[in-house]
């Protein structure tokens, strides 16, 4: 059993450190790691947990790992995958935090990121216009981005009563007064124009 | 207890932030907000390494932090607390897979978080458009030639054909070439 679980630990910790830039760009490494090679999963099942991962609470690393593990060595499988894929980041950060802020005061260093933060600013945007093209389908989905966005920008409220306001917000359109829905469910496509 | 606040902070961060790494960052806003472990320069530095190193997004900038607030310990700390919130709701899912998927309660709820979840990294996105932009907080501080950077950026990402795929880091590592060379922060 421990030598399974090592073996789910530092497959993912492999997966880990190849992961540049998110969860999107961490499925083709999945792909042929874990279904490929160790043929732990099928690329439906893939499909599907990075589906759900990505929709579910948390990193969708993170969400990812923890399906893959938990299918094949139950709920301590679970939790080794994902130590694995959280230990190579958490040496590699910790690390190079160090060094950052102990270089941080010097000119040159200020200039790399003023214009880094540049940089940051654009990749938010972008990221916010890609998630955007997705989730904003219809009138409804319009009026609690706006919302939402709004509220985050203007006042304090911490983060937690967006979500919540959002989910029930969405049972209550979908399920009570069956409304909405565009593009995001097939059977009512169209319905919305 | 530092520790004991860290993860619970982060704990919190893992169980409400949906869709994925940037989705933590309104969270880590809020955080610097209350607690004042870190601040909005420093996040918006955060993400660009977050970004430029391996890893996922969201638990690089949940080490980050974690470091910044109380040195390796804190990373760890806090990289646990994010995780854990997601390994007790997945191994929940995993038990009712099918009910899971098909439950109209659980599609309607995501119908309404998808895009409160894009408005709050737009909020986010603003005020790291703040911090970068206006470094005192007034229009009269803001660097032409950051806009300037900023416009050519958003070409190259999304309009050229040949740079918008590439990685990230690629875009980052050109920036911070081009905010020394003119000596963005003096």
């Amino acid at each position: 059993m421990v030598g399974k679980l090592l073996e789910l630990f530092l497959a993912f910790a492999k997966v880990g450190v190849m992961t540049f830039g998110g969860g999107y760009a961490m499925l083709p490494i999945l792909q042929r790691e874990i279904v490929e090679n160790k043929g732990w999963a099928s690329e439906e099942e893939l499909a599907d947990y990075f589906a759900i991962g990505q929709c579910t609470p948390g990193v969708i690393a993170v969400n990812t790992a923890t399906f893959i593990g938990r299918k094949k060595d139950g709920i301590p499988g679970g939790v080794a995958a994902t130590l694995g894929v959280v230990f190579p980041p958490i040496v590699i950060i910790s690390l190079l935090a160090g060094v950052i802020t102990q270089f941080s005061e010097l000119a040159w260093v200020k200039d790399a990121f003023a214009g880094i933060r540049v940089c940051v600013c654009v990749l938010i945007f972008n990221a916010v216009w890609k998630l955007g093209k997705k989730s904003v389908i219809d009138p409804w989905t319009t009026a609690i981005f706006l919302l939402v966005a709004a509220g985050a920008i203007l006042t304090k409220c911490s983060p937690v009563v967006f979500v919540v306001f959002a989910a029930v917000s969405g049972v209550v359109l979908r399920v009570l007064l069956k409304t909405g829905g565009g593009k995001a469910d097939g059977r009512k496509d169209g319905a919305v124009k | 207890m530092i520790y004991l606040r860290l993860f619970w902070e982060f704990f919190q961060t893992g169980l409400f932030a949906v869709g994925g790494g940037m989705a933590t960052l309104p969270f880590l806003y809020d955080i610097s907000d209350r607690m004042g472990w870190f601040t909005h320069a420093q996040l918006a530095d955060m993400v660009a390494v977050s970004e430029s190193t391996p890893g996922p997004i969201g638990v690089n900038m949940a080490t980050y932090v974690g470091f910044l607030t109380a040195g390796v310990g804190g990373a760890v700390v806090a990289t646990l607390g994010v995780i854990t919130p997601s390994i007790i709701v997945i191994l929940i899912i995993f038990a009712f897979l099918q009910r899971f998927r098909d439950s109209a309660y659980v599609k309607g709820a995501f119908y309404g978080l998808r895009p409160a979840s894009t408005g709050m990294i737009l909020a986010a996105g603003v005020l790291v458009v703040k911090a970068s932009f206006l470094p005192d907080g007034t229009l009269a501080s803001v660097d032409w030639r950051m806009l300037a950077l900023a416009a050519v950026l958003a070409v190259l990402t999304n309009a050229v054909k040949k740079t918008k795929d590439l990685h990230p880091i690629v875009f980052i590592l050109g920036s911070a070439v081009v905010g020394m060379v003119l000596g963005l922060a003096g």
